[in-house]
């Protein structure tokens, strides 16, 4: 077996034998003591890390930018095979050293942040899950083997917003988060099956053209413009999603209701730039529709203003830090759409999705201690910071800067637009059918029609009446 | 003599039957499960004998040169093919974990031989391929069911509507297609046990029937009745040979909007019984959509999401069982917050919930993969139907997650952790789930074997069917209607007049 290949299983184990370990132990009720979960998680992330930086010495050694670790058929049968297949490409290998980089150094943050917490054996495996997920996401060599990995990213991050259960505001913003996953899953299913029915591929090496001698962003795509159209749009619905776009920005306040440790490594670094790696991944669908590469360039630029408008008015240091996020995300998808046109710009993507993972985790690490930081920076300097100028939002013009401040302090309507047009229609609708139905039962068994209360809601309201669902 | 020879297919029958007989005898609540327990578990071990037979080609169709029921009835009554072999240790093992996680507050006189009563019952329907027995077993397991229901002095109308007119349904249709009976017409025929697979599926609009069942029955019976999805089996043994295309075609309709509805229903609901029946009959109905399209992949991926969502759905059942036997009724219009009292349930009902949904590494996902990617090459919409059912399923199940075990915190003095039967169980269906998921070929290539012969029989009804017509203005009517085909494992004309 060759070098490359033991080092690129090592990746793929590691953290799939802490899961492993993790959630087995809590399945027989004999879950591990804090100390050796520090010890486990620690050991498969430093594994995981060299493992990782070894796949890249011996793609520079060796000169090759495409090492295909894993081929093999999951599934095979006459007319279908489901391929597991991982790749270490130029876009794979920076990701997933960022991805063990960070999460090992939030293993450590929350070794201590998480101290004799209730739930702290939940909270690691949760994380584990995640990081398996983002280690299949980015190592993915088919869209089957991608769409796996979103998910449990997807599972993981909903459950980990609710990590502090007790309270209803956590819970409700992680079935927030859950449902606007599940679009985003569902979109990038189709456009996985859709790939199939329309290309006869979904091994991004096929399909994509990509190999050692044409590594990523190289690769061309045999789709018309509409069929790239098409795929590209479900796939940036997808992305949308995940990556908290327009429409779907709502939720990225929401999920700082979590723990730190994993705000800071879903929000900041790894989860909410997925949107922008699947755009990267399937780049030459941009190229196939410029249609589509437009679309993506306004939907990253109306994002980025949208969430630098929103985040300006922001009064608690989590939700300014998402949104800044978001600012930056935004930039980071109209990079890509740019790169249809200029290809350097997808390596400019590559590398200020990666800088601004770090230094956003950073800040979110370093959130809990703002005050005390500000007061230590004031007292070097003798003097009060300069507080930030409003940049661009100067130019707004006077009269409609209470629209702006209204607007921003609303973020923007998007919450309010779906849950008035998407599911309070559909918990009505639905809500309709459950009574007739059990007017209709109560008729046949013959029996007095029984008052039961209607749905009028998805999640109940909080005991101050605010709710995040209809 | 081979361990494959021993009749393991008659025992699986004739044990729970003898079971029920010595169990009845017995007053003792808490020995009576044991023993029910153990005949269970001596049930799940034979048909676990059978499957391996069956799969490894020993015995393909489960027939032994010890059988006792060839001789006393001169014919093949209980026979097996790939499709029904998985079935048997599936509904074994159900009944098995069924009677494990009962409580000891639910114990009630007599029901642990109705238990092993219904499951022989239910094994032999499963294990029948013989028209008019299969019919005969199907109507006694509605006959039991609705007995069990008067037992517990509950209202039984809504139920005895439905299954009355599934019953004439079924008898009549399948009577119009019997060349011994007067009445013929293949077209009402097919009509006729299209509504009785409706009924029995709990289509829309025939499906208030399970809400009541689930309401008024115990929840282990209900579960039990319904979770085999033997709406199913009856279209694949019943419907899928003998029906023009036009027949599939409306179940897959009518299956189709009774997914949708059934997830949206399953979203907003405030019970958390109505919530699993919702969501049941969502998942039960995604079975049936792929039997329609007429293509290996997407039947056996129908097959496979059979498997996973029986046990998927039985295992969720379980745990709200389990959950109610602890806590009474579960709301689902405010907070329960019981993560902290049961741990482990919540583990169970998010994997089993997750596996129903077609989450990755579980046992859904692969049926649901397959079945989505054999529906694309059918019908785009069909699948894209498929895809959005199936997030909203998954959304009204970490919604009843969410709200079952937290957003607050339940106080009790007392404690209501696991017990070491239900963590058993839970280890069970977890692993079967997981394990499955993750290691899906076997059983992938046995079902796509079965799906191919299902399909191939369905042909070539076609074939002869069609020859028929363009050849019935030259024949007469009598050896028209002998010449009528049925699929290779029904007994023809001839036989089934007797020798």
């Amino acid at each position: 077996m060759e070098i490359a290949t033991v080092l690129g299983l090592s990746v793929l184990l590691s953290p799939v034998l802490l899961l492993a370990t993790l959630g087995g132990g809590s399945l027989i009720d004999w879950p591990l003591s804090e100390r050796n979960i520090n010890r486990l998680a620690r050991l498969t992330m430093l594994v995981g890390l060299l493992a990782s930086i070894g796949v890249l010495m011996v793609m520079l050694i060796g000169g090759t930018r495409h090492v295909t670790v894993l081929s093999a058929a999951w599934i095979r049968l006459p007319h279908y095979h489901f391929f597991v297949k991982f790749v270490f490409d130029r876009l794979s290998v920076p990701l997933v050293i960022l991805t063990f980089l960070l999460c090992g150094i939030i293993v450590s943050f929350a070794t201590r942040y998480m101290h004799r917490e209730r739930g702290y054996n939940r909270f690691f495996t949760l994380f584990a899950i995640f990081i398996v997920g983002m280690v299949l996401t980015c190592l993915a060599g088919t869209i089957e083997t991608l769409f796996v990995g979103w998910e449990l990213v997807g599972l993981s991050s909903a459950l980990l917003v609710a990590f502090l259960q007790e309270r209803p505001a956590p819970v409700r913003s992680g079935l927030h988060i859950w449902i606007i996953y599940r679009v985003s899953d569902a979109a990038l299913l189709l456009a996985a099956i859709l790939m199939h029915h329309m290309l006869g591929e979904g091994d991004f090496g096929r399909l994509l053209a990509t190999d050692p001698a044409h590594p990523w962003p190289q690769g061309t795509i045999s789709a018309t413009p509409v069929q790239a159209l098409v795929i590209g749009l479900l796939l940036v619905v997808a992305a949308a999603g995940k990556s908290a776009l327009v429409p779907f920005s709502g939720w990225l306040p929401r999920a700082m209701e979590g723990p730190t440790p994993s705000s800071a490594v879903f929000y900041g670094a790894l989860s909410v730039h997925l949107g922008a790696f699947l755009l990267l991944r399937m780049n030459p669908l941009l190229v196939a529709s410029h249609l589509l590469a437009l679309l993506v360039i306004t939907l990253g630029l109306v994002t980025a203003t949208y969430a630098h408008v929103v985040g300006s008015v922001q009064t608690d240091i989590k939700s300014v830090l998402s949104f800044a996020s978001l600012t930056q995300v935004g930039l980071i998808v109209a990079e890509i759409g740019l790169g249809a046109w200029i290809p350097v710009l997808w390596y400019v993507a590559l590398a200020h999705l990666l800088g601004h993972a770090c230094v956003r985790t950073l800040q979110f690490v370093r959130a809990p201690m703002l005050l005390q930081d500000y007061r230590r920076l004031e007292g070097a300097i003798g003097g009060p910071l300069r507080r930030p100028n409003a940049g661009f939002l100067r130019l707004i013009p006077v009269r409609c800067r209470a629209w702006v401040y209204v607007f921003a302090l609303e973020r923007g309507y998007l919450d309010s637009i779906l849950t008035t047009f998407l599911v309070a229609p559909f918990v009505k609708l639905f809500g309709c059918f459950d009574r007739i139905e059990r007017r209709w039962c109560d008729f046949l068994a013959g029996r007095q029609p029984s008052a039961v209360p209607t749905p009028s809601a998805v999640v109940p309201p909080a005991a101050d009446g605010t709710r995040s669902l209809p | 003599m081979n361990v494959f020879e021993v009749p393991w297919l008659e025992l699986s029958i004739g044990i729970p039957l003898l079971g029920s007989l010595w169990v009845a005898g017995i007053r003792n609540p808490v020995i009576a499960l044991r023993w029910c327990l153990a005949f269970a578990a001596i049930t799940l071990g034979c048909t676990l004998f059978v499957f391996v037979g069956q799969a490894t080609g020993r015995s393909p169709t489960g027939a032994s040169e010890w059988d006792i029921l060839p001789r006393l009835f001169n014919a093949r009554i209980l026979e097996l093919d790939a499709l029904s072999a998985p079935l048997l240790p599936l509904v074994a093992l159900l009944h098995l974990l069924t009677v494990l996680t009962t409580v000891r507050t639910k114990f009630a006189f007599d029901s642990f031989a109705w238990m092993l009563r219904l499951e022989a019952v239910r094994l032999a329907t499963f294990a029948c391929k013989s028209p008019w027995v299969l019919i005969g077993l199907l109507l006694v397991g509605v006959g039991l069911t609705w007995l069990e229901l008067v037992r517990r002095g509950k209202s039984t109308r809504v139920y005895a509507i439905h299954m009355g007119l599934f019953a004439v349904c079924l008898v009549g249709g399948w009577a119009c297609l019997d060349p011994a009976l007067p009445v013929k017409s293949a077209t009402l025929a097919s009509l006729l046990i299209f509504v009785a697979v409706l009924i029995r599926s709990g289509t829309v609009p025939v499906h208030v029937w399970v809400t009541e069942l689930f309401e008024h029955a115990s929840f282990g019976t209900a579960l039990l009745f319904t979770a085999p999805l033997t709406g199913m089996y009856i279209a694949i043994r019943l419907v899928l040979p003998v029906a023009p295309s036009w027949i599939l075609t409306a179940i897959s309709v009518f299956s189709l909007v009774t997914a949708s509805y059934g997830a949206g229903m399953a979203a907003v609901q405030q019970q958390a019984r109505r919530f699993f029946v919702f969501l049941f009959l969502s998942n039960a109905s995604l079975v049936l959509v792929g039997m329609e399209l007429h293509t290996s992949l997407s039947l056996t991926g129908s097959l496979f999401l059979w498997l996973s969502a029986a046990l998927s759905l039985s295992g969720l059942g379980l745990t709200i069982r389990a959950l109610e036997a602890r806590f009474g009724r579960l709301s689902l219009s405010r907070f329960s917050g019981l993560y902290d009292h049961s741990p482990a349930l919540a583990v169970c009902f998010l994997v089993t919930g997750l596996g129903c949904v077609g989450f990755p590494g579980t046992l859904g996902f692969v049926g649901m993969e397959l079945l989505v990617e054999g529906a694309m090459g059918a019908s785009p919409a069909t699948a894209t139907a498929i895809v959005l059912t199936a997030a909203i399923n998954g959304i009204a199940i970490m919604r009843a997650y969410f709200l079952l075990f937290s957003g607050g915190r339940h106080l009790s003095t007392l404690s209501l952790a696991i017990t070491t039967p239900e963590r058993c169980a839970a280890i069970t269906l977890s692993v079967l789930i997981l394990g499955g998921g993750l290691y899906p070929q076997a059983g992938t290539a046995s079902l796509y074997r079965a799906a191919e012969s299902a399909l191939k029989d369905s042909a070539a009804h076609r074939l002869t069917s069609q020859a028929n017509k363009e050849s019935a203005h030259t024949e007469p009517d009598q050896l028209r209607d002998s010449r009528m085909h049925l699929p290779s494992w029904m007994p023809g004309p001839t036989s089934r007049n007797g020798p």
